[in-house]
Order: structure tokens, then sequence, then C-alpha cells
């Protein structure tokens, strides 16, 4: 990729701890400029929670994470509220607002945050309905809808204010196999057309080699990364035996060592 | 060689042996049965192998236990149970135990079960809590408490300054549609309520005053009561329960659902969003619902003076009037603006403080209707005291 060398993220000696309790210590890696980079770990390792501290939502215990050259967590609240306005969040359920249409729920960030007319905002919210595939859903409310139609209609809304950056949470956790494949199709098409940097949190083997460019591998027994790389790489010569069995879905090299002719 | 269960169709066991140091156990008929003869049939079980693991046995040293399932008609997890005991104990007599005698799903299944070693230490919760314990955990627990509610306060303060500035953003039809839902669609509860406690209040005064021929004063009594005490203190506690609750439960589902962090990531403050238009709604409702309130308690108190009492209305309506000024009427007003508050505030705050599961919600709701009422009446007590220091 030729925006390789544009670092977008930098996390720096991150530990993110609740209480007294530390979850992961010591995480170094940078994600690029127009990258799709995924967050990879088993159940429990705190996935989840490091993109709570990326977006915002959690302050580390420790360690820095840098946007670019601006440090996230030393801007004043103010200020760090202002700059989260660059990213998009699909979050795992969903996350849409329950009182509102699904326009609504695109028309808000874009109404209080841009300057434009109350017509431009219901078309720009229509259009990016359109983009998820869920024309013709505006006056829905998301109770009315199916899990896999609010998750776009989620990614839709993530996209209302043209992200640098989104970030995703297990965006295929509750789909089946085909919205989960056209999730990932769609992912990928809007780094394309977009130029956008994407953080995937997931553990979806099938979306994580489609998609990723990139991945960080946090471990719940060592609390912290135990690789870093192309997840394809990361498959055939695995840095641990941990996690090149993750990658293969549980089959440990050994014993496809054995298994092979 | 001895056998437990005459008929086949029971859970039973048959013991062969031992023999060359080796016991067999024949597991027979059907251990998917009642109760009593599964569990009869598994105590035996254990027993067999206590006795073999005996070293005063008479049939000399037994090293091996072979289970044999060949004959069983029907089994559950029950004799899994017993299987995996049974194992256990062998273990700890140091005998072999040999299960390839039993059907194969069975086998499967235990080893499953041995796949992954037990946690090591359990986790204990039936350690009796100390006394002093408790009373430490307690005192951390209101002390937490009390930071979280000045925090809350505390933004809740520059929230309302950013409104005050007009910098605060929430949804104008979101504040609309909770004054609706505080104010007329809260008429009919808080009106019931009033009118029968005016009914009350001028009972109770009646029977009294009548004795000495002063039943005119029932509406005095009414007037007062109502307008400085009863009106604002019922309102409080109705409009806590129906909507301090409701604001609880509502921000709880919000945060279970990740919507109040969809709010922080678009760059809302959820305190201007959520908090604020609520609080407003409530502040501005509650006054007007105590000046309603006082008219139907008034009017409850009239219904007894002229229905019972044989009171005049022009009669009841102008001892009404002296009865009371505009200080006591503003000062129900007020104390309905101070309770519209706190209800507010209880009902939000447990709201946001929501843990993220449905039973995190259910609590915050309890929670938020339990302090709003006990707020009131604390708050109508120091009133109380206030007014009466005072002399207002």
């Amino acid at each position: 990729m030729a925006t390789a060398e544009t670092i977008a993220i930098t996390i720096d000696k991150l530990e993110m701890a609740y209480g007294d309790f530390v979850i992961q210590r010591d995480l170094n890696f940078r994600i690029h400029v127009g990258e799709i980079f995924i967050i990879m770990g088993d159940s429990g390792s705190g996935k989840s929670t490091l993109l709570r501290h990326l977006i915002g939502l959690q302050r580390p215990s420790k360690g820095e994470i840098r946007y670019g050259e601006t440090s996230f967590w030393g801007m004043p609240e103010d200020e760090r509220r202002r700059f989260s306005r660059r990213f998009g969040v699909l979050y795992q359920s969903g996350a849409l607002w329950s009182s509102m249409t699904l326009a609504q729920n695109i028309m808000l960030p874009l109404k209080e945050h841009a300057d434009y007319s109350t017509k431009e905002v219901a078309e720009l919210a229509s259009f990016k309905l359109s983009l998820v595939g869920l024309a013709g859903f505006e006056d829905y409310y998301p109770a009315e809808i199916s899990g896999g139609m609010r998750k776009r209609a989620a990614l839709a809304r993530a996209m209302a204010l043209d992200p640098e950056i989104l970030f995703f949470d297990e965006p295929s956790a509750g789909l089946d196999p085909i919205s989960s494949r056209r999730l990932d199709d769609l992912i990928l098409e809007l780094r394309d057309s977009l130029g956008s940097t994407i953080v995937v949190v997931t553990h979806e083997l099938a979306s994580i080699f489609t998609i990723a460019d990139n991945a960080v591998f946090v471990d719940a027994e060592a609390r912290t990364q135990t690789a870093l790389g192309n997840p394809k790489e990361l498959r055939d010569h695995p840095p641990s035996e941990k996690v090149g069995e993750f990658l293969r879905r549980g089959v440990s090299v050994e014993s496809k060592k054995e298994a092979g002719p | 060689m001895s056998s437990v269960s005459p008929e086949h169709l029971s859970a039973g066991l048959e013991l062969l042996g031992p023999t060359n140091g080796i016991l067999t156990i024949k597991l027979l008929g059907d251990w998917a049965g009642p109760s009593d003869s599964v569990s009869s049939a598994s105590d035996a079980v254990l027993e067999a192998i206590e006795n073999a693991a005996d070293p005063n046995a008479r049939s000399g040293a037994t090293v091996r236990v072979n289970l044999d399932g060949a004959a069983l008609i029907g089994w559950d997890t029950r004799v899994l149970v017993a299987i995996a005991a049974a194992s256990k104990l062998a273990e700890r007599h140091n005998l072999e135990m040999d299960l390839q005698g039993l059907p194969d799903g069975m086998r499967a299944l235990l080893r499953l079960a041995r796949a992954v070693p037990p946690r090591g230490e359990r986790r204990s919760n039936d350690e009796p809590t100390q006394l002093l314990a408790l009373v430490g955990q307690s005192a951390i627990e209101v002390g937490r408490s009390l930071s979280e509610t000045n925090e809350f306060l505390g933004q809740s303060m520059l929230s309302l300054w950013r409104f005050v500035r007009g910098k605060a953003q929430f949804l104008r039809s979101d504040f609309i549609e909770f004054m609706q839902v505080t104010g007329p669609q809260a008429l009919g509860i808080v009106g019931i309520i009033n009118v029968l406690l005016g009914v009350i209040l001028g009972f109770m005064g009646a029977v009294q005053l009548q004795q000495f021929g002063a039943q005119i004063y029932v509406a005095d009594l009414v007037a007062l009561g109502q307008t400085r005490e009863i009106a604002p203190m019922m309102t409080g506690i109705v409009m806590a329960g129906r909507t301090g609750g409701a604001y609880a439960a509502q921000l709880g589902t919000m945060q279970v659902n990740e919507e109040i962090d969809a709010l922080k990531t678009f760059g809302f403050s959820p305190m201007d969003f959520l908090v604020l238009p609520r609080m407003l709604a409530l502040a501005l409702m509650f006054p007007l619902l105590v000046l309603y309130a006082d008219a139907l308690g008034i009017f409850g108190g009239y219904l007894v003076g002229v229905g019972m009492l044989d009171i005049s209305t022009t009669e009841y309506i102008e001892q009404t009037r002296k009865a009371i000024d505009m200080g006591d009427i503003a000062l129900g007003v007020v104390k309905g603006s101070i309770f519209g508050i706190l209800v507010a505030i209880t009902g939000c705050m447990h709201g946001m403080q929501s843990g993220r599961s449905a039973s995190a919600v259910g609590d915050a709701a309890t929670k938020a209707v339990v302090s709003g009422i006990i707020a009131i009446i604390v708050m109508t007590a120091v009133f109380a005291v206030l007014t009466n220091i005072l002399g207002i």
C-alpha cells in the first residue's frame, strides 16, 4: 500500500486495568493510514476493552495512544470529545438509539455537528442508508428490523460524519455467514473507496483472512500482545504455538505436520 | 459373588471377584430409572471399591477394578457421576481403574469431563462473612456511592451551566415529550391521590373538631395541611415511583445497549443530551403539579365539609381563603420544585450508573424509587424544622 508509511494510530506502552486488576500491559503497535487492522485474541483477553480505550470510553492506566502526533488522552475532555467526531464506531450490538428512526439516528450527528440544511441532512441520511442496502427503511425503528439490518444501519450511522477512522466491535457477531461475508465485502469497499483507516475487533477467522492487512494478537493468559503482523504470515510462521493454534482454529502445528503427507 | 439387585429392571450391580487381584463390577438394569434405586446402586459401587481396597480383606489385595457396562439397559448422567466418584476413590486407594467394558458413548463423555483439569481453588461463597468485614464493606460502599453522587451532582451543575450559556445539545422533541409524560400524563394519578388525601384529612379533622363544634376549621386544616405539606410530599412520592423509576430504567437500558457509548463517541455529552432535558422537564412540571394537587386536595376537604358537616359552599371557600395566603402556597410550590429536582437526580443518576445487565437495570430502577422517596421524606422533615425556626 502506498500510504503504508503514514501512521494513523500509535499505541505506546499501553496498560489497561479495572482498578488494581490489569487486563493487558505493554501493548505497542502502530496502525497505518488506509489499512485494515485487526485486534484479535481469545475470549476475555480485553480486545473490546482495548477498543474502548482507542475511542475514548476508558482511560488507560498507563501509556499513551496517539492519533498522528496528538496524544489522545492528553487532551482536555472537551477537545477529546470534539476529536472523537473523526471516528465512526460500529458497536457490537449496533447501539442504534432506540427512540429514533433509522433516518433520525443518522441525521442526529449530521444535524448537530455539520452545517447542512435540513433537506441536505435528510438526503444524506437516505444516501448513507442506501450505501448499506437499506434504502426505503428511513422511517423504521431499530426494534422493527432484523439483527443484520440493524448492524448495517449502525454502520451507516458510523459513516455519517465521513470518519477518517472506522472502528468495528465484533462486526460478525450474531450474523449468519452470508450477511457476515457481505459485511466483510462492505468493509473492503469502504476502505478502497473512502481510504479510511479501519480497526476491527474480531475473532472470526474467515473475516480476519479476508480483510486484514495487519493484526495484533492479545493473549488472555500472557496479558500482553504475543503477535503482530499480517495474519496469513502469522498463520504460516506463528511466533508462538498459541497464536498458530488460534489462526488454525485449534489445530496445533505439530498435529498438522503429522496429518500432512 | 453377590448381587444387589434381584430384578434387572431397576439399577443394580453384580460383583465378580476379586480374583487374582481383579474386581469386576457389572452394572445392571436401568440406570436411567427412579432416583432411589440409582442412588443406592451408586452407593453400592463406592462401597464395593472401598471394601476391595481394605488391606485386611480376606480375598487378598486388589490392584484393579474393571467396570463392565455391557448389561446396562439404560443410563443417564447419574451413572457418569457415580463412575467419576468411583474413579476418584479408586485413585485415592491406588487401585487401577479399567473402563474398557463401558459403552463407547459413556467413555467418550468421561474423557471429555476429564479433558480440562478442574480449577485449582474453588470459589467459596459459603464462608460466613465476619461482622467486622461486613461493617467495613458497607462503609467502603457508602463512601463510594457518596463520591459517585458528588460527581454526578457536579456534572449536572456543569451541564446546567452549559444550558444557561446555550451550549448544551439535546433534542427539543425529547424535552417536549418528557414534559408531556411528567406533566399532563401524570394529572390522573396525582389528582386521584390528592382528592383522596383531602378527604382523609377532612375526616380526621372532622371527627375531632365536631366534638367542640368547630367543624368550620376543617377548611383551615385541609387547606393549610394540603398546601404546605401533603401536596408537595405526595406528588413527590408519586412522581418518584412513576417518573424516577422510568428514568432509571430508560437510561439503564441505554447503558446496556451501548447507546450511551454511541452518544459519547459522536461527541455528545450524555449529561446534556439525556439527563438535562429530563431534569428540566421535571423541574418545570413539578410546581404546576403541586398547584394542581393543592386545588384537588382542597376540593377533597370541601366534599367532606359540605357533605358531612353541613358547611355551606360559600362558608367553606371563605374559610379556606382566610386560612391560607400566598406564602403557604409558595412554600409548597418551592418544596415541589426541589422534590422534582431530587426525583430527577436520583432517577437519572441510578440510570447512568447502572451496570450492563438486565438485573442491573432492575436494581437501578429500584434504587431510584427508594432513594427518591427517602430523599423526599428527609427533605420534608428538614423543611418542617426550617420553617418552624424561621417562622414561615
